[in-house]
């Protein structure tokens, strides 16, 4: 990779954890310069940027590589650290936010993804454990704006990105995120209003495709 | 001892466990005087299901009454804290801690999952597939200890940092599975600069008080494994 002064992001459209750098780098104003990468065939670019796991996204400062969205998003705030604050400052808080941002991680991605992929039984289990995740993080974030109080912070942006698979979660599963966890549909539609978020996120509907058209691929119906 | 005399810390944790070590050696290092509260095998006390209701798992720090939980979260909010005494955990620029966290994960997510595997292997073929896995993961993290260390003792340089304590903690284990299994993890051909840095690892004062003895790893790891035997994997 040559040296270039300036940013650059090798992601993937529909990728939550790509819109987490995204809505990043938009909070902080950040000019960066976008990479789509096909996934079915990968760049030299990202093979030689993330030879560990050859996954996006893939945040590339100056011609240094930084992986792992979560850790992009921790770089990106401490960097650009001259506006919005995406880390408390006291050091329980952050704490908090890192364990509620890696337990987004954990959970959520893959049990959506079970929710979609299995049928019977199994996606009952999936439904159910996606409705205990979401109602955990619903009495986490209480009464306040946003996770991080009344300023967007690090667990805001871990989790808003799959705020737009809501639909496709609620379509395949048959249930109702406002009906289980009413907070978490409201912060959704307050996380809309930023213009980081709402230029970041696509519509649901199309989210929606793109899980048909995995569907498909898998040979799930 | 300097440290916050009026701070009141409490250490869930046990003995044996590599992720409650890594909570000791950012204690010991940041000279934090604690009370460490041991857990039975097998049991979980009320304190550690109020504590961690989320995952009811060691460690927790419990710091004036607040629990943090996770291994490597604890030891970020250590260095947060005691941000004054013993050195820095965290390298200063924030590129150098992206690398850190960067490997950190991999320890968590890709190392360490195939470092158990070659206890927990039901067939000689899957524990020799897991092996594979320990010793190919052990060769990215030779190299990248190469870029990181830039000739220094330790992935931290010259003193013991986040990355040193998260795959540092698992060096009990390691000596263990070698001892069991009669086989090398760190090997001085292939993977030198990490034999290097264990032994300076394993000789500081700080962390030699609370890397569990091999032996009795053994013997914990014979117990283990016959569970593994009789009974179907709980989850």
């Amino acid at each position: 990779m040559a040296s270039e002064k300036g940013v650059m992001l090798l992601d993937f459209w529909v990728s939550p954890f790509g819109q987490r750098a995204r809505i990043a780098l938009a909070e902080k104003g950040v000019q960066y310069e976008y990479k789509e990468e096909n996934l079915t065939e990968k760049s030299e670019l990202l093979l030689k940027a993330n030879p560990v796991h050859k996954k996006i996204p893939v945040l590339i400062h100056d011609g240094k590589p930084v992986c792992e969205s979560l850790i992009i998003v921790e770089y990106i705030n401490e960097v650009w650290s001259d506006k919005a604050p995406l880390m408390p400052s006291d050091p329980y808080q952050k704490a908090q936010a890192r364990f509620w941002a890696d337990f987004v991680d954990k959970k959520v991605y893959d049990c959506g993804s079970r929710l979609w992929k299995l049928k019977g039984e199994e996606q009952q289990a999936a439904k159910k454990e996606m409705i205990e995740i979401l109602q955990l993080l619903e009495a986490q974030l209480g009464d306040k704006k946003y996770f991080g109080g009344d300023s967007f912070g690090f667990v805001d942006v871990a989790f808003v990105p799959f705020t737009s698979w809501f639909y496709s979660y609620e379509t395949c599963a048959n249930f109702s995120v406002e009906g289980v966890a009413p907070k978490i549909a409201q912060w959704a539609k307050r996380c809309m209003e930023r213009e980081s978020v709402a230029k970041t996120l696509y519509d649901p509907k199309k989210v929606y495709e793109f899980v048909c058209f995995l569907k498909k691929k898998f040979g799930v119906e | 001892m300097a440290g916050s005399g009026t701070s009141d810390v409490k250490l869930l944790g046990a003995w044996a466990s590599p992720y409650v070590v890594r909570a000791r050696i950012a204690l010991n290092l940041k000279e934090v005087q604690y009370e460490f509260l041991e857990e039975q095998f097998g049991t979980k006390s009320e304190l550690l299901l109020k504590s961690n209701p989320i995952y009811k798992k060691i460690p927790v720090l419990i710091h004036d009454e607040k629990p943090v939980c996770e291994s490597m979260i604890i030891v970020q909010y250590i260095d947060d804290v005691w941000i004054n005494s013993g050195p820095a955990l965290m390298p200063a620029d924030a590129y150098d801690r992206a690398l850190q966290r960067f490997w950190t994960v991999y320890v968590d997510d890709k190392f360490v999952p195939s470092l158990f595997g070659i206890m927990r292997s039901p067939t000689e073929e899957a524990k020799a597939e897991a092996k594979e896995q320990a010793l190919a993961s052990l060769q990215l993290l030779e190299e990248a200890f190469g870029k990181i260390s830039k000739g220094k003792p330790f992935f931290g340089g010259d003193t013991i940092g986040y990355l040193d304590i998260a795959l540092g903690s698992f060096l009990g284990w390691m000596k263990a599975f070698e001892e069991m299994n009669g086989f090398k993890l760190l090997d001085d051909t292939k993977t030198p600069l990490l034999c290097a840095w264990a032994d300076n690892f394993c000789n500081n004062e700080v962390v030699g008080a609370v890397i569990p003895e091999t032996a009795k790893l053994v013997e914990l790891a014979k117990v283990m494994q016959a569970r593994y035997k009789s009974a179907p994997p709980a989850n």
